[in-house]
Protein backbone atom coordinates (compact mmCIF):
# COMPACT_ATOMS: atom_id res chain seq x y z
CA UNK A 1 0.00 0.00 0.00
CA UNK A 2 3.14 2.38 0.63
CA UNK A 3 3.91 1.89 -3.07
CA UNK A 4 0.73 3.20 -4.00
CA UNK A 5 0.34 5.91 -1.79
CA UNK A 6 4.21 7.06 -3.41
CA UNK A 7 2.62 6.91 -6.90
CA UNK A 8 -1.03 8.03 -5.82
CA UNK A 9 -2.16 11.88 -5.31
CA UNK A 10 -2.29 12.19 -2.07
CA UNK A 11 -0.33 14.78 0.27
CA UNK A 12 2.85 12.24 -0.13
CA UNK A 13 1.97 10.80 -3.64
CA UNK A 14 4.04 11.81 -7.07
CA UNK A 15 0.92 10.83 -9.05
CA UNK A 16 -0.06 15.21 -9.75
CA UNK A 17 3.60 15.98 -10.21
CA UNK A 18 4.39 12.79 -12.95
CA UNK A 19 1.14 13.62 -14.53
CA UNK A 20 2.04 17.28 -14.95
CA UNK A 21 5.84 16.04 -16.36
CA UNK A 22 4.08 13.97 -18.87
CA UNK A 23 2.05 17.28 -20.02
CA UNK A 24 5.41 19.38 -19.75
CA UNK A 25 6.98 16.44 -22.56
CA UNK A 26 3.82 16.60 -24.77
CA UNK A 27 4.72 20.35 -24.72
CA UNK A 28 8.17 20.36 -25.05
CA UNK A 29 8.00 17.68 -27.85
CA UNK A 30 5.06 19.75 -29.99
CA UNK A 31 7.13 22.79 -29.44
CA UNK A 32 9.97 20.63 -30.89
CA UNK A 33 8.30 19.47 -33.63
CA UNK A 34 6.95 22.92 -34.87
CA UNK A 35 10.18 24.51 -34.96
CA UNK A 36 11.82 21.09 -36.15
CA UNK A 37 9.08 21.65 -39.19
CA UNK A 38 10.04 25.17 -40.34
CA UNK A 39 13.35 24.04 -40.05
CA UNK A 40 13.00 20.93 -42.21
CA UNK A 41 10.97 22.96 -44.40
CA UNK A 42 13.56 25.11 -45.16
CA UNK A 43 16.21 22.64 -45.22
CA UNK A 44 14.19 20.52 -48.08
CA UNK A 45 13.36 23.46 -49.97
CA UNK A 46 16.66 24.14 -50.00
CA UNK A 47 17.76 20.28 -50.80
CA UNK A 48 15.38 20.82 -53.39
CA UNK A 49 16.29 23.83 -55.42
CA UNK A 50 19.39 22.24 -57.31
CA UNK A 51 21.22 25.13 -56.42
CA UNK A 52 24.85 23.32 -55.75
CA UNK A 53 25.76 25.70 -52.51
CA UNK A 54 22.06 25.50 -51.06
CA UNK A 55 22.05 21.51 -52.05
CA UNK A 56 25.61 21.00 -50.05
CA UNK A 57 24.33 23.19 -47.03
CA UNK A 58 21.13 20.85 -46.47
CA UNK A 59 23.53 17.80 -46.43
CA UNK A 60 25.85 19.39 -43.94
CA UNK A 61 22.79 20.42 -42.08
CA UNK A 62 21.16 16.36 -42.12
CA UNK A 63 24.29 14.93 -42.10
CA UNK A 64 25.81 16.84 -38.73
CA UNK A 65 22.24 16.61 -37.14
CA UNK A 66 21.33 13.59 -37.60
CA UNK A 67 24.71 11.70 -37.08
CA UNK A 68 26.15 13.34 -33.87
CA UNK A 69 24.47 12.26 -30.51
CA UNK A 70 21.31 14.39 -29.56
CA UNK A 71 22.96 14.81 -26.25
CA UNK A 72 25.93 16.93 -27.51
CA UNK A 73 23.22 18.65 -29.70
CA UNK A 74 21.43 19.54 -26.28
CA UNK A 75 24.77 20.43 -24.55
CA UNK A 76 25.57 23.22 -27.76
CA UNK A 77 22.04 24.77 -27.01
CA UNK A 78 21.97 25.18 -23.87
CA UNK A 79 25.71 25.90 -22.49
CA UNK A 80 26.15 27.64 -25.76
CA UNK A 81 22.55 29.57 -25.55
CA UNK A 82 23.91 30.57 -22.02
CA UNK A 83 27.34 32.20 -22.98
CA UNK A 84 25.15 34.00 -25.79
CA UNK A 85 22.57 34.98 -23.70
CA UNK A 86 25.38 36.41 -21.00
CA UNK A 87 27.07 38.01 -24.02
CA UNK A 88 24.03 39.83 -25.09
CA UNK A 89 22.88 40.90 -21.32
CA UNK A 90 26.39 41.69 -21.03
CA UNK A 91 26.27 44.46 -24.19
CA UNK A 92 23.18 45.57 -22.68
CA UNK A 93 25.16 46.28 -19.20
CA UNK A 94 23.70 43.72 -17.06
CA UNK A 95 26.77 42.08 -15.49
CA UNK A 96 26.83 38.62 -14.12
CA UNK A 97 25.59 34.95 -16.26
CA UNK A 98 22.27 34.30 -17.49
CA UNK A 99 20.87 30.97 -18.35
CA UNK A 100 19.28 30.36 -21.08
CA UNK A 101 15.33 29.31 -20.15
CA UNK A 102 15.76 25.37 -20.31
CA UNK A 103 12.10 24.94 -22.26
CA UNK A 104 13.55 27.10 -25.00
CA UNK A 105 16.72 24.95 -24.96
CA UNK A 106 15.08 21.75 -24.97
CA UNK A 107 12.53 22.85 -27.42
CA UNK A 108 15.32 24.40 -29.85
CA UNK A 109 18.01 21.36 -29.41
CA UNK A 110 15.37 18.53 -30.32
CA UNK A 111 13.90 20.88 -32.98
CA UNK A 112 16.72 21.44 -34.56
CA UNK A 113 17.64 17.59 -34.56
CA UNK A 114 13.86 16.97 -35.66
CA UNK A 115 14.43 19.21 -38.39
CA UNK A 116 16.85 17.12 -39.93
CA UNK A 117 14.44 14.16 -39.84
CA UNK A 118 11.74 16.40 -41.18
CA UNK A 119 13.52 17.92 -44.37
CA UNK A 120 13.97 14.04 -45.72
CA UNK A 121 10.52 13.36 -44.64
CA UNK A 122 9.28 16.28 -46.72
CA UNK A 123 11.74 16.33 -49.62
CA UNK A 124 10.37 12.10 -49.66
CA UNK A 125 6.41 13.45 -50.13
CA UNK A 126 7.14 16.19 -52.21
CA UNK A 127 8.71 13.64 -54.34
CA UNK A 128 5.79 11.49 -54.53
CA UNK A 129 3.87 13.62 -55.99
CA UNK A 130 3.09 13.07 -59.67
CA UNK A 131 5.05 15.45 -61.93
CA UNK A 132 1.85 15.38 -64.53
CA UNK A 133 0.14 16.90 -61.84
CA UNK A 134 2.60 19.64 -61.35
CA UNK A 135 2.59 19.76 -65.22
CA UNK A 136 -1.58 20.04 -65.32
CA UNK A 137 -1.43 22.93 -62.97
CA UNK A 138 1.05 24.72 -64.85
CA UNK A 139 -0.82 23.74 -67.79
CA UNK A 140 -3.74 25.48 -66.46
CA UNK A 141 -2.07 28.62 -65.99
CA UNK A 142 -1.46 28.50 -61.77
CA UNK A 143 1.29 30.38 -60.97
CA UNK A 144 3.74 29.11 -58.17
CA UNK A 145 2.60 30.34 -55.50
CA UNK A 146 -0.83 29.31 -56.33
CA UNK A 147 0.77 25.67 -57.20
CA UNK A 148 1.94 25.57 -53.98
CA UNK A 149 -0.75 26.30 -52.23
CA UNK A 150 -3.09 23.67 -54.23
CA UNK A 151 -1.05 21.13 -55.11
CA UNK A 152 1.73 20.52 -53.55
CA UNK A 153 1.39 21.42 -49.88
CA UNK A 154 -1.88 19.32 -49.47
CA UNK A 155 -0.16 16.02 -51.33
CA UNK A 156 2.87 16.61 -48.89
CA UNK A 157 1.08 16.53 -45.98
CA UNK A 158 -0.85 13.78 -46.72
CA UNK A 159 2.37 11.66 -48.06
CA UNK A 160 4.46 12.90 -44.91
CA UNK A 161 1.86 11.79 -42.43
CA UNK A 162 3.70 8.44 -41.47
CA UNK A 163 7.42 10.01 -41.75
CA UNK A 164 5.88 12.61 -39.46
CA UNK A 165 4.89 10.47 -36.91
CA UNK A 166 8.03 8.28 -36.96
CA UNK A 167 10.24 11.86 -36.34
CA UNK A 168 7.33 12.52 -33.57
CA UNK A 169 8.24 8.94 -31.73
CA UNK A 170 11.56 9.94 -32.16
CA UNK A 171 11.39 13.63 -30.74
CA UNK A 172 9.15 12.15 -27.71
CA UNK A 173 12.34 9.93 -26.77
CA UNK A 174 14.83 12.23 -27.17
CA UNK A 175 12.63 14.97 -24.93
CA UNK A 176 14.05 12.76 -22.08
CA UNK A 177 17.43 14.39 -22.63
CA UNK A 178 16.43 17.58 -22.22
CA UNK A 179 16.18 16.70 -18.48
CA UNK A 180 19.74 17.07 -18.25
CA UNK A 181 18.76 21.10 -18.17
CA UNK A 182 17.00 20.61 -15.42
CA UNK A 183 13.65 21.16 -17.08
CA UNK A 184 11.13 18.96 -14.84
CA UNK A 185 9.31 16.84 -17.89
CA UNK A 186 8.98 13.19 -17.43
CA UNK A 187 12.12 11.99 -16.86
CA UNK A 188 13.67 14.24 -14.48
CA UNK A 189 10.47 14.27 -12.17
CA UNK A 190 10.91 10.41 -12.17
CA UNK A 191 14.32 10.83 -10.94
CA UNK A 192 13.79 13.64 -8.62
CA UNK A 193 10.93 11.10 -7.60
CA UNK A 194 13.13 8.17 -7.42
CA UNK A 195 16.20 10.03 -5.28
CA UNK A 196 13.78 12.08 -2.85
CA UNK A 197 12.28 8.49 -1.78
CA UNK A 198 15.05 6.10 -2.90
CA UNK A 199 12.35 4.08 -4.42
CA UNK A 200 14.60 3.93 -7.71
CA UNK A 201 12.70 0.96 -9.13
CA UNK A 202 9.19 1.87 -8.71
CA UNK A 203 9.41 5.49 -10.34
CA UNK A 204 11.59 4.80 -13.34
CA UNK A 205 8.92 1.86 -14.05
CA UNK A 206 6.05 4.32 -13.75
CA UNK A 207 8.27 7.17 -15.70
CA UNK A 208 8.66 4.32 -18.12
CA UNK A 209 4.93 2.98 -18.67
CA UNK A 210 3.46 6.89 -18.77
CA UNK A 211 6.23 6.75 -21.85
CA UNK A 212 4.53 4.12 -23.69
CA UNK A 213 0.67 5.37 -22.41
CA UNK A 214 2.50 8.68 -24.37
CA UNK A 215 4.39 6.70 -27.75
CA UNK A 216 1.28 4.12 -27.97
CA UNK A 217 -1.57 7.19 -27.73
CA UNK A 218 0.07 9.17 -30.35
CA UNK A 219 0.72 6.12 -32.60
CA UNK A 220 -3.14 5.78 -32.74
CA UNK A 221 -3.59 9.43 -33.38
CA UNK A 222 -0.98 9.11 -36.57
CA UNK A 223 -2.73 6.01 -37.95
CA UNK A 224 -6.13 7.93 -37.58
CA UNK A 225 -4.66 10.86 -39.30
CA UNK A 226 -3.04 8.94 -41.95
CA UNK A 227 -6.64 7.20 -42.70
CA UNK A 228 -8.33 10.40 -42.79
CA UNK A 229 -6.04 11.89 -44.92
CA UNK A 230 -6.24 9.11 -47.13
CA UNK A 231 -10.03 8.64 -47.20
CA UNK A 232 -10.02 10.36 -50.93
CA UNK A 233 -7.65 8.55 -52.45
CA UNK A 234 -8.46 5.27 -54.36
CA UNK A 235 -6.81 2.56 -52.49
CA UNK A 236 -5.64 1.44 -56.10
CA UNK A 237 -3.74 4.99 -56.26
CA UNK A 238 -2.59 4.06 -52.56
CA UNK A 239 -0.83 0.44 -53.69
CA UNK A 240 1.67 2.45 -56.07
CA UNK A 241 2.25 5.49 -53.71
CA UNK B 1 40.06 30.39 -34.18
CA UNK B 2 42.57 29.29 -31.52
CA UNK B 3 44.07 26.36 -32.98
CA UNK B 4 46.21 25.21 -29.82
CA UNK B 5 42.79 24.99 -27.63
CA UNK B 6 41.39 23.04 -30.60
CA UNK B 7 44.39 20.32 -30.98
CA UNK B 8 44.37 19.72 -27.04
CA UNK B 9 40.49 19.13 -27.13
CA UNK B 10 41.13 16.85 -30.01
CA UNK B 11 43.51 15.19 -27.87
CA UNK B 12 41.73 15.12 -24.86
CA UNK B 13 38.35 13.64 -26.51
CA UNK B 14 40.32 11.19 -29.07
CA UNK B 15 41.61 9.54 -25.32
CA UNK B 16 38.04 8.71 -24.92
CA UNK B 17 37.52 7.30 -28.03
CA UNK B 18 37.96 3.39 -27.08
CA UNK B 19 35.81 3.69 -24.15
CA UNK B 20 33.23 4.96 -26.80
CA UNK B 21 34.17 1.96 -29.47
CA UNK B 22 34.12 -0.70 -26.48
CA UNK B 23 30.59 0.55 -25.41
CA UNK B 24 29.67 0.23 -29.25
CA UNK B 25 31.21 -2.87 -29.85
CA UNK B 26 29.92 -4.67 -27.08
CA UNK B 27 26.09 -3.87 -26.82
CA UNK B 28 25.71 -4.30 -30.81
CA UNK B 29 27.20 -7.74 -30.17
CA UNK B 30 24.72 -8.38 -27.19
CA UNK B 31 22.36 -6.56 -28.81
CA UNK B 32 21.85 -8.53 -32.02
CA UNK B 33 22.13 -12.11 -30.59
CA UNK B 34 19.51 -10.91 -28.10
CA UNK B 35 17.56 -9.43 -31.09
CA UNK B 36 18.03 -13.11 -32.74
CA UNK B 37 16.37 -14.71 -29.80
CA UNK B 38 13.88 -12.47 -29.44
CA UNK B 39 13.25 -12.81 -33.70
CA UNK B 40 13.33 -16.26 -33.06
CA UNK B 41 10.56 -15.77 -30.45
CA UNK B 42 8.43 -13.61 -32.40
CA UNK B 43 8.32 -15.92 -36.02
CA UNK B 44 8.55 -18.84 -34.04
CA UNK B 45 4.84 -20.29 -33.54
CA UNK B 46 4.62 -20.49 -30.15
CA UNK B 47 1.67 -18.31 -28.96
CA UNK B 48 3.12 -17.74 -25.67
CA UNK B 49 7.07 -16.88 -26.84
CA UNK B 50 5.78 -14.52 -29.60
CA UNK B 51 3.22 -12.57 -27.45
CA UNK B 52 6.35 -12.24 -24.82
CA UNK B 53 8.62 -10.88 -28.13
CA UNK B 54 5.43 -8.59 -28.65
CA UNK B 55 5.48 -7.38 -25.45
CA UNK B 56 9.20 -6.48 -25.40
CA UNK B 57 9.76 -5.14 -28.37
CA UNK B 58 6.26 -2.79 -27.57
CA UNK B 59 8.49 -1.73 -24.37
CA UNK B 60 11.80 -1.29 -25.31
CA UNK B 61 10.88 0.56 -28.60
CA UNK B 62 8.21 2.46 -26.47
CA UNK B 63 10.43 4.10 -23.90
CA UNK B 64 13.55 6.02 -24.02
CA UNK B 65 16.96 4.37 -23.60
CA UNK B 66 17.58 6.90 -20.91
CA UNK B 67 15.07 5.50 -18.32
CA UNK B 68 15.91 2.12 -19.39
CA UNK B 69 19.45 2.93 -18.70
CA UNK B 70 18.33 4.61 -15.22
CA UNK B 71 16.18 1.63 -14.39
CA UNK B 72 19.56 -0.72 -14.93
CA UNK B 73 21.61 1.54 -12.78
CA UNK B 74 19.94 2.97 -10.03
CA UNK B 75 16.63 0.32 -10.17
CA UNK B 76 18.54 -2.85 -9.52
CA UNK B 77 20.70 -2.12 -6.62
CA UNK B 78 17.33 -1.70 -4.78
CA UNK B 79 17.15 -5.33 -4.28
CA UNK B 80 18.52 -7.08 -2.11
CA UNK B 81 18.56 -10.18 -3.93
CA UNK B 82 20.64 -8.73 -6.60
CA UNK B 83 22.80 -7.35 -4.22
CA UNK B 84 24.06 -9.98 -2.54
CA UNK B 85 23.70 -12.35 -5.44
CA UNK B 86 26.95 -13.35 -7.61
CA UNK B 87 26.17 -10.66 -10.73
CA UNK B 88 26.34 -7.92 -8.09
CA UNK B 89 30.47 -7.00 -8.68
CA UNK B 90 29.42 -6.79 -12.21
CA UNK B 91 25.68 -4.98 -11.82
CA UNK B 92 27.55 -2.22 -9.61
CA UNK B 93 29.76 -1.54 -12.45
CA UNK B 94 28.14 1.42 -14.81
CA UNK B 95 30.16 -0.06 -17.36
CA UNK B 96 28.15 -3.19 -17.51
CA UNK B 97 25.15 -1.36 -16.61
CA UNK B 98 25.60 0.72 -19.98
CA UNK B 99 26.18 -2.02 -21.93
CA UNK B 100 22.93 -4.22 -20.77
CA UNK B 101 20.33 -1.13 -21.31
CA UNK B 102 22.31 -0.26 -24.69
CA UNK B 103 22.20 -3.88 -25.37
CA UNK B 104 18.45 -4.88 -24.58
CA UNK B 105 17.00 -1.74 -26.04
CA UNK B 106 19.08 -2.32 -29.51
CA UNK B 107 17.98 -5.92 -29.11
CA UNK B 108 14.17 -4.47 -30.04
CA UNK B 109 14.52 -2.36 -32.39
CA UNK B 110 16.87 -5.30 -34.46
CA UNK B 111 14.33 -7.66 -33.85
CA UNK B 112 11.88 -5.67 -35.99
CA UNK B 113 14.76 -5.27 -38.61
CA UNK B 114 15.20 -8.49 -38.61
CA UNK B 115 11.32 -10.01 -38.69
CA UNK B 116 10.85 -7.53 -41.73
CA UNK B 117 14.17 -9.17 -43.55
CA UNK B 118 12.58 -12.79 -42.42
CA UNK B 119 9.33 -11.35 -44.42
CA UNK B 120 10.52 -10.01 -47.31
CA UNK B 121 12.04 -13.95 -48.15
CA UNK B 122 9.96 -14.57 -51.34
CA UNK B 123 7.70 -17.91 -49.98
CA UNK B 124 8.50 -19.40 -53.43
CA UNK B 125 12.25 -19.83 -52.22
CA UNK B 126 10.96 -21.80 -48.82
CA UNK B 127 8.72 -23.73 -51.06
CA UNK B 128 11.53 -24.79 -52.93
CA UNK B 129 13.66 -25.87 -50.48
CA UNK B 130 10.92 -27.54 -49.00
CA UNK B 131 10.51 -29.38 -52.17
CA UNK B 132 14.07 -30.59 -52.57
CA UNK B 133 14.00 -32.22 -49.05
CA UNK B 134 16.04 -29.32 -46.59
CA UNK B 135 15.26 -29.76 -42.76
CA UNK B 136 14.47 -26.95 -40.83
CA UNK B 137 17.90 -25.95 -39.46
CA UNK B 138 19.32 -26.54 -42.72
CA UNK B 139 16.80 -24.33 -44.28
CA UNK B 140 17.15 -21.60 -42.41
CA UNK B 141 21.13 -21.69 -42.56
CA UNK B 142 21.17 -21.81 -45.80
CA UNK B 143 18.68 -20.01 -47.59
CA UNK B 144 16.20 -18.05 -45.30
CA UNK B 145 18.48 -16.74 -43.04
CA UNK B 146 21.20 -15.46 -45.47
CA UNK B 147 18.37 -13.94 -48.03
CA UNK B 148 16.90 -12.19 -44.32
CA UNK B 149 20.08 -10.31 -43.56
CA UNK B 150 20.70 -8.97 -46.70
CA UNK B 151 17.30 -7.66 -47.24
CA UNK B 152 17.62 -6.18 -43.46
CA UNK B 153 21.40 -4.79 -44.16
CA UNK B 154 20.06 -1.47 -45.19
CA UNK B 155 17.68 -0.94 -42.09
CA UNK B 156 20.28 -2.36 -39.82
CA UNK B 157 23.17 -0.13 -40.59
CA UNK B 158 20.91 2.75 -39.90
CA UNK B 159 20.32 0.95 -36.40
CA UNK B 160 23.97 0.48 -35.79
CA UNK B 161 24.61 4.41 -36.63
CA UNK B 162 21.90 5.09 -33.75
CA UNK B 163 23.34 2.71 -31.71
CA UNK B 164 26.91 4.95 -31.80
CA UNK B 165 24.81 7.57 -31.44
CA UNK B 166 23.15 6.29 -28.44
CA UNK B 167 26.25 5.51 -26.69
CA UNK B 168 26.31 8.65 -25.31
CA UNK B 169 23.86 8.19 -22.96
CA UNK B 170 26.90 6.31 -20.64
CA UNK B 171 28.24 9.49 -19.76
CA UNK B 172 24.98 10.03 -17.41
CA UNK B 173 25.48 6.96 -15.33
CA UNK B 174 29.47 7.93 -15.38
CA UNK B 175 30.97 6.48 -17.96
CA UNK B 176 33.45 8.78 -19.50
CA UNK B 177 33.29 7.91 -22.86
CA UNK B 178 33.60 11.36 -26.11
CA UNK B 179 30.35 12.94 -24.71
CA UNK B 180 30.69 12.51 -21.24
CA UNK B 181 34.75 14.12 -21.63
CA UNK B 182 32.81 16.79 -24.04
CA UNK B 183 30.37 17.77 -21.32
CA UNK B 184 33.32 18.22 -18.91
CA UNK B 185 35.58 20.32 -21.18
CA UNK B 186 32.96 22.49 -21.53
CA UNK B 187 31.67 23.48 -18.20
CA UNK B 188 35.61 23.74 -17.57
CA UNK B 189 36.36 26.08 -20.56
CA UNK B 190 32.96 27.72 -21.47
CA UNK B 191 33.95 27.28 -25.00
CA UNK B 192 30.87 25.25 -26.17
CA UNK B 193 31.27 25.96 -29.98
CA UNK B 194 34.97 24.59 -30.32
CA UNK B 195 34.44 21.55 -28.17
CA UNK B 196 31.38 20.19 -29.86
CA UNK B 197 33.03 21.23 -33.09
CA UNK B 198 35.51 18.44 -31.80
CA UNK B 199 33.43 15.98 -30.16
CA UNK B 200 30.52 16.43 -33.72
CA UNK B 201 34.30 15.28 -36.41
CA UNK B 202 34.80 12.47 -34.13
CA UNK B 203 31.26 11.15 -34.32
CA UNK B 204 30.60 11.81 -37.54
CA UNK B 205 34.06 10.20 -39.08
CA UNK B 206 33.14 7.46 -36.98
CA UNK B 207 29.55 6.94 -38.17
CA UNK B 208 31.25 7.21 -41.99
CA UNK B 209 33.70 4.37 -41.02
CA UNK B 210 30.39 2.72 -39.94
CA UNK B 211 28.19 3.27 -43.31
CA UNK B 212 31.23 2.34 -45.64
CA UNK B 213 31.91 -0.74 -43.99
CA UNK B 214 27.96 -1.47 -43.68
CA UNK B 215 27.80 -0.57 -47.91
CA UNK B 216 31.23 -2.64 -48.38
CA UNK B 217 29.44 -5.60 -46.56
CA UNK B 218 26.33 -4.90 -48.68
CA UNK B 219 28.31 -4.99 -51.67
CA UNK B 220 30.13 -8.01 -51.29
CA UNK B 221 26.54 -9.73 -50.60
CA UNK B 222 24.91 -9.19 -53.15
CA UNK B 223 27.35 -10.06 -56.41
CA UNK B 224 24.09 -11.97 -57.79
CA UNK B 225 22.34 -8.61 -58.61
CA UNK B 226 25.30 -7.22 -60.29
CA UNK B 227 25.62 -6.89 -64.13
CA UNK B 228 28.24 -9.15 -65.28
CA UNK B 229 31.37 -7.25 -66.26
CA UNK B 230 31.42 -7.01 -69.76
CA UNK B 231 35.00 -8.36 -70.15
CA UNK B 232 33.20 -11.98 -68.39
CA UNK B 233 30.45 -12.15 -70.67
CA UNK B 234 32.22 -12.94 -73.50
Amino acid sequence: MATLELIGFGSTGWGALLLLAALMTLCVTASALAIGAVLGAIIAAAKLSGKATLVTLGNVYTTVFRGVPELLIIYLIYFGGSSAVTSIGKAMGYEGFLGMPSFLAGALAVGIISGAYQAEVFRGAYLAISKGELEAANAIGMNRSLRFRRVIIPQVLRFAIPGLGNVWQLSLKDSALISVTGLAELMRTSQVAAGSTRQYFLFFIVGGILYLVLTSLSDRIFNGAERRANRSMPTAAMGKA
Amino acid sequence: MDFAFLLQTMTTLLKAVPMTLALFSLSVFVGGLLALLIVWMRVGGNPVLSAFAKGYIFVFRGSPLLIQMFLVFYGLGQFGFIRYSFLWPFLREPFVCAVLSLALCTAGYSAEIFRGGIRAVSPREIEAARSIGMSGALLVRRILAPIAFRHALPAYSTEIVLMMKSTALASLVTVWEVTGVAQRLISQTYRTMEVFLCAAIIYLVLNFIILQAMSLLEYSLSRHRRAVPPALKA
